[in-house]
Formats: structure tokens, C-alpha cells, sequence
């Protein structure tokens, strides 16, 4: 009996998956944010298509051309795709997972759950899961479209090494949005109502977007002092100093990783010195290289998002199922 | 008989203060066991060291002769649970809810369509099945609790105040409802509630349970005798200082005990059976204004009530 039961019993967590997945595709809230998503999407790659038939006439043959889609932006659209992503990404993250577990809790269905033959971790494995597809298969579906719009206005044809790049920024998208939907998740598990978590959540995603570079310059002021009289120095290391410390916000790790990725030019996410600027020859960076560059951060932005998620996970196992 | 379920020492502590104290149970197999107490006496505590879904502190229980504690998958595949104030998802049908509860129980969907539809049409659902949860009324929820209880074919089911909040004559349909269950399917329920007058009738043995700890077990006929057995209870209403009346009634000789219960001026008074008048009697000649006075018998409700009311 126990042979069958525990072959039987895997993959709890895919049921749960598969319900909250329909759920999300279901529901209201996912069709505002693709609308939202889809107008933001289309309005920067039109802005973006128009300023680059400008200036392609002298950046013809230019490798990163096709990337351009989506980061540079134009008139009357003032940001671009990648702007919109990273701008709506907490939003997205925090819409999926603010009322994971505090919903069943709030609707009673929690107790009955858990009551069925699933293990206990299956629940919000299952939930992070569809909320993580849901996102993966938005993103995705709006970066092929503005691939494919680009493609059909411009007719430019993106080379493999632009292919793997969008790809991978798309999977530090992903990532990036995971780690707010594990925050929304954790706040969830906290928080018993679901209004509280949601507001809980926005305010840290509007901490982190808007007063962090404040909080950081402050950090770096008291570690690293530059007074007004401070030598190059003493500029240099509180300069540094300010930007290791921004590195523990998912922003600037988000930030970092895909100015490298969808832009071959940019050659170091560090400070650089005009000295080193000196006499340099700007070409692009193979894709290999690029990825080099911010390996670092893209390990560090996983590494957020799998605590974040650890300490969701690990509060709703030590939580009582009646509240 | 078979024991369906059984606890040893069941205990659990939150902090300082004993939710559950040292429970035995033992609940044969195919018998209906109502464990009766009021709120707040740990019945709900129970049932979810019973599923494995909350660990004792100490002591064990044994459902079919697994330990919830180590093997809570199996447990939770044999044993169906309808929780307090169930609740469904509510942009979901009432059909959809259950095919749910089918999918995580890993039955095939043809096999669960069918049971889907009987059950439904077992508790009078079949007409707003495919409407939204969100628009059913509290008796239908509770219907559908015991529905999605049964998807799984249960051997024991277990239902946390299943008549709660619903009207007369859905208690009596819930009524018969969970005697079939024990009867026809030989499916073995436990069924917790404060509201014991609406269940006594249809439970094999009953616990009585207050505090944490089970005060009084037995066939609801056992219980009267035992508790009934050496006085008949009074309900005794004296319009006056409460320490007099009860120095007063308690001299009375053939008076075994006096408790003030949860009305004011009212006392629950225990008397050698035959010996009512004088209590009547004593009051009056010591000029005490008597308010009511009312034979408490061996009325379950009322032996049930006294347990509760002591335990407020």
C-alpha cells in the first residue's frame, strides 16, 4: 500500500498549480495588467521604431539594432520596454501573491485543503509555481510581440547573439517579478488580510523604487565619508561604497543586468573613471562577455528571490492551520 | 468491533494553557461518536491532531491503525474532514469545488464525474451546481461540505459543527444525512458540536467534552443513568443574596448539591430523588422569594446544559 499511495501521492503541488493557474488567467486582475502591459508594450516600440528609422540611417549594420526595440525610448512615449518592465514588475509580482495564503485563510478553505492527501509545503509550492507560469507566459508573450512588431516595422532580421540576449534578460525579467511575488507571497502568509499585505507590499516596492537611493547615499555617507574637501580618493571609495550597497536592492541588481544584456556597449556595471575612459575604443561586447559582466548580479537576484520565497515557505510550515 | 479511531493521552499545549488534556477515545468502526461541548473546549484541536494537520504535545492517536503524526498522506486519503464554517471558493461552482477536492484525492475524472453528480444529487445540489459559490446560502455551503467530505470515499469522516447556522429543517436533513452515512455506507463519523440537543439523537456514544478534557463518555441512555442516577436535578430561581440561599438550600439534609448556573438568582439544586417538596418548603419558611422552580429530570439537553454552563 505504502508503494502505490506514495507514487500516487506526488505532485500535489502540480494540482494546486494547475487550479491557481486557471484561476489567475480567470481573473480580473490579470486581464487589467495584460491590458495595461499591452498598451505600455505597444506605445514604446512604436516610439522606439519611429526614433530608430532616424537614426539608422547612420547606425546601419550596427549589431545592436534590433535590441534598441527595447531600450531606447522616443517621442511622445517617454520611457521604453524595458523601462515599462522594470517599472511594472513589482506590480505584477505583488498582484499574483498578495493574497496566496491569507485568501484561503479569509475564505475558509485553507483547513480543507490541507485536509486532502497533499503534503502541507505543496500548497504554496504549487501557488508560487502557477503565479511564477502566469507572469513567465505574460512577459514572454508581450516581448515576442514587440519583437514581432519591430521586426515587421523595420524589417530587421535580430542575429542569434540578439536572440540569446533577449532570452536571457527575459528569464532576469522573470526572476526579477519572482522575487516581488515571493515578497507578496511572504507578506501573505504574515499578514491575516489581504488588503494589509497588499498595501505591505506596495509600500516596500515604493521604498525600494523611489527612497532607496536616498537610504543608500546615507548608508554610503556614514561608511565611506566624502566631505567637500574629500580628495578623488575619498570620492572614489564612497562612490564605490554607495554602489555595493545599492547591490542589495533587487532594483539595481535588475537594473545592472539588463542594461548589460540588451545594451553589447555597455562595458562595465562599475564605477568608471574618465582615466579609464581614456583613448578607449568603443565596440561592442561579444554576448559571452556581456554575460560575464553580470553574473553576479543575476546569481544575486536569484539568490534574493529564493530567500524571499525560503522565508514564505518556511513560515506557512510553521503556522498554525487555524488562525 | 474494529477501532475506526482511537487517541492515547492526546495533549496539547499552547503556551501555558492546556487546549487538549490527556484525551482516550476509542470510536469503533461504523458508529457515529459526537463529541459535544461548547466553544472553545478543544474539539476543533482534536480533530486537527486527529489529521495530523496540528502536533501533540504529547500522547498519540491511532485512525485505522496509522499514526496521523507519521503518515498524515495516508490519514488524510481515508479520513474526510469538513471543517468549522466551511468554506469554498467562491467565483468557483459548487461542481468545480468538488472536482477540485476529486483531482487533489487523484481520482480519475470519469470516476469523479460521476460521483460529482451523485453526491450533489444525494445532498439536493443538482440545481445550483454550476452556479458560482459565491451565491449560495449558508445551508447550501454546509451541503456541500458534506459533499466534498464524501468525494473521497471516506472511511471516517469527520464533521466540525455540521449543524451550525443552518435552519430546522436542514438540521433534520444533516441528521439524516450522517446517520445514512454510518448505516448504509458503514462509513464511521465523528461528528463535533456545542449544539448537542440537534445531534444527541443520532450518535451510537457520545464524549462530552469541556476544557480540554472529556468529562463524560457513554450511549446518550448511559450518561442519563450515570449522572441522573442518585438525585433529580432542580432549577431553582430565590430572588435573594445568592451566599444566603445557598447556606439556606444547603443545609436542606436530603440536598446533595447547590451551583449557582449562568441566570442570575438561579441555582441548579441536586435532591435525593422524591425529595423536591422540601425544598420548596425549607425556602418558604425562611421567607425567601422563590422565582421559578423546575424540574431539570434526566432530560439530556438539560444534564448537557449544566456540564456547559459550568464550564462559561
Amino acid at each position: 500500500m505504502t508503494t502505490t499511495s506514495s507514487t500516487h501521492i506526488k505532485g500535489g503541488w502540480r494540482i494546486i498549480a494547475r487550479k491557481e493557474f486557471a484561476d489567475h488567467l480567470l481573473s480580473a486582475r490579470f486581464t487589467v495588467l495584460l491590458v495595461i502591459l499591452a498598451v505600455a508594450a505597444i506605445g514604446s516600440v512604436y516610439a522606439a521604431a519611429s526614433g530608430i528609422r532616424g537614426a539608422a540611417q547612420q547606425a546601419a549594420g550596427s549589431p545592436g539594432l534590433f535590441l534598441k526595440l527595447f531600450t531606447i525610448n522616443a517621442d511622445p512615449v517617454p520611457f521604453s520596454f524595458v523601462n515599462f518592465v522594470a517599472f511594472l514588475a513589482p506590480l505584477l509580482g505583488i498582484a499574483f501573491g498578495f493574497d496566496a495564503v491569507n485568501g484561503e485563510r479569509s475564505q475558509g478553505t485553507l483547513p480543507r485543503l490541507v485536509a486532502q492527501p497533499i503534503h502541507r509545503d505543496d500548497v504554496i509550492n504549487g501557488k508560487f509555481a502557477a503565479g511564477l507560469s502566469v507572469i513567465a507566459l505574460m512577459l514572454t508573450a508581450l516581448t515576442a510581440a514587440v519583437a514581432g512588431l519591430g521586426i515587421v516595422a523595420l524589417g530587421i532580421v535580430p542575429s542569434a547573439a540578439e536572440v540569446l540576449r533577449v532570452l536571457l534578460w527575459l528569464v532576469a525579467a522573470v526572476v526579477y517579478v519572482g522575487f516581488w511575488l515571493a515578497l507578496a507571497t511572504l507578506a501573505s502568509v504574515r499578514l491575516r488580510r489581504a488588503s494589509t499585505s497588499s498595501l505591505v507590499s506596495i509600500a516596500v516596492w515604493l521604498v525600494l523604487a523611489l527612497f532607496a537611493s536616498l537610504i543608500f547615499r546615507l548608508v554610503a555617507g556614514a561608511l565611506a565619508p566624502a566631505p567637500s574637501d574629500a580628495t578623488p580618493k575619498q570620492v572614489l571609495h564612497n562612490a564605490r561604497t554607495e554602489l555595493a550597497v545599492s547591490r542589495v536592492s533587487p532594483v539595481t541588481l535588475y537594473d545592472e543586468a539588463t542594461a548589460a544584456l540588451l545594451d553589447p556597449e555597455v562595458r562595465s556595471v562599475g564605477i568608471v573613471t574618465y582615466g579609464q575612459l581614456d583613448r578607449a575604443v568603443t565596440s561592442d561586447l561579444p554576448f559571452g562577455q556581456s554575460l560575464l559582466l553580470v553574473w553576479p548580479q543575476l546569481v544575486g537576484l536569484l539568490a534574493l528571490t529564493v530567500l524571499c520565497f525560503a522565508f514564505a515557505y518556511v513560515g506557512f510550515m510553521r503556522q498554525e492551520i487555524r488562525a | 468491533m474494529a477501532t475506526a479511531l482511537h487517541t492515547d493521552g492526546l495533549t496539547k499545549v499552547y503556551g501555558d494553557r492546556t487546549v487538549v488534556d490527556h484525551l482516550d477515545l476509542d470510536i469503533a468502526e461504523g458508529t457515529v461518536f459526537g463529541l459535544l461541548g461548547p466553544n472553545g473546549a478543544g474539539k476543533t484541536t482534536t480533530i486537527l491532531m486527529v489529521l495530523g494537520l496540528s502536533e501533540p504535545t504529547s500522547g498519540s492517536a491511532r485512525v485505522l491503525g496509522l499514526d496521523p503524526a507519521r503518515a498524515p498522506l495516508e490519514v488524510k486519503r481515508a479520513v474526510g474532514y469538513m471543517p468549522d464554517s466551511v468554506g469554498f471558493y467562491e467565483s468557483l461552482t459548487g461542481r468545480q469545488n468538488l472536482r477540485y477536492t476529486a483531482r487533489l484525492n487523484r481520482i480519475p475524472e470519469q470516476q469523479a464525474t460521476e460521483r460529482i453528480a451523485a453526491l450533489l444529487e444525494r445532498v439536493g445540489l443538482t440545481g445550483a451546481a454550476d452556479d458560482p459559490v459565491g451565491t449560495y446560502s449558508r445551508g447550501m455551503r454546509q451541503r456541500l461540505g458534506i459533499a466534498d467530505t464524501l468525494v473521497k470515499e471516506p472511511r471516517i469522516a469527520i464533521l466540525d459543527e455540521p449543524t451550525m447556522a443552518i435552519d430546522p429543517e436542514g438540521v433534520a436533513e444533516m441528521q439524516a444525512l450522517i446517520r445514512a452515512l454510518a448505516d448504509d455506507q458503514g462509513v464511521t463519523v465523528l461528528v463535533a458540536s456545542h449544539l448537542l440537543y440537534q445531534l444527541q439523537s443520532i450518535c451510537d456514544r457520545v464524549g462530552i467534552f469541556v476544557e480540554g478534557r472529556l468529562v463524560a463518555e457513554g450511549t446518550t441512555a448511559e450518561l442519563a443513568k450515570s449522572l441522573g442516577s442518585t438525585s433529580t436535578l432542580y432549577e431553582v430561581g430565590v430572588g435573594a443574596d445568592p451566599d444566603h440561599v445557598i447556606r439556606v438550600l444547603s443545609a436542606i439534609p436530603t440536598v446533595t448539591s447547590v451551583t449557582p448556573t449562568a441566570r442570575a438568582h438561579s441555582y441548579r439544586v441536586a435532591v435525593e430523588a422524591g425529595e423536591a417538596p422540601a425544598i420548596i418548603s425549607t425556602l418558604v419558611s425562611a421567607d425567601l422569594p422563590i422565582l421559578h422552580f423546575r424540574p431539570m429530570g434526566e432530560d439530556l439537553d438539560e444534564i448537557y446544559h449544566s456540564y456547559f454552563s459550568e464550564a462559561v
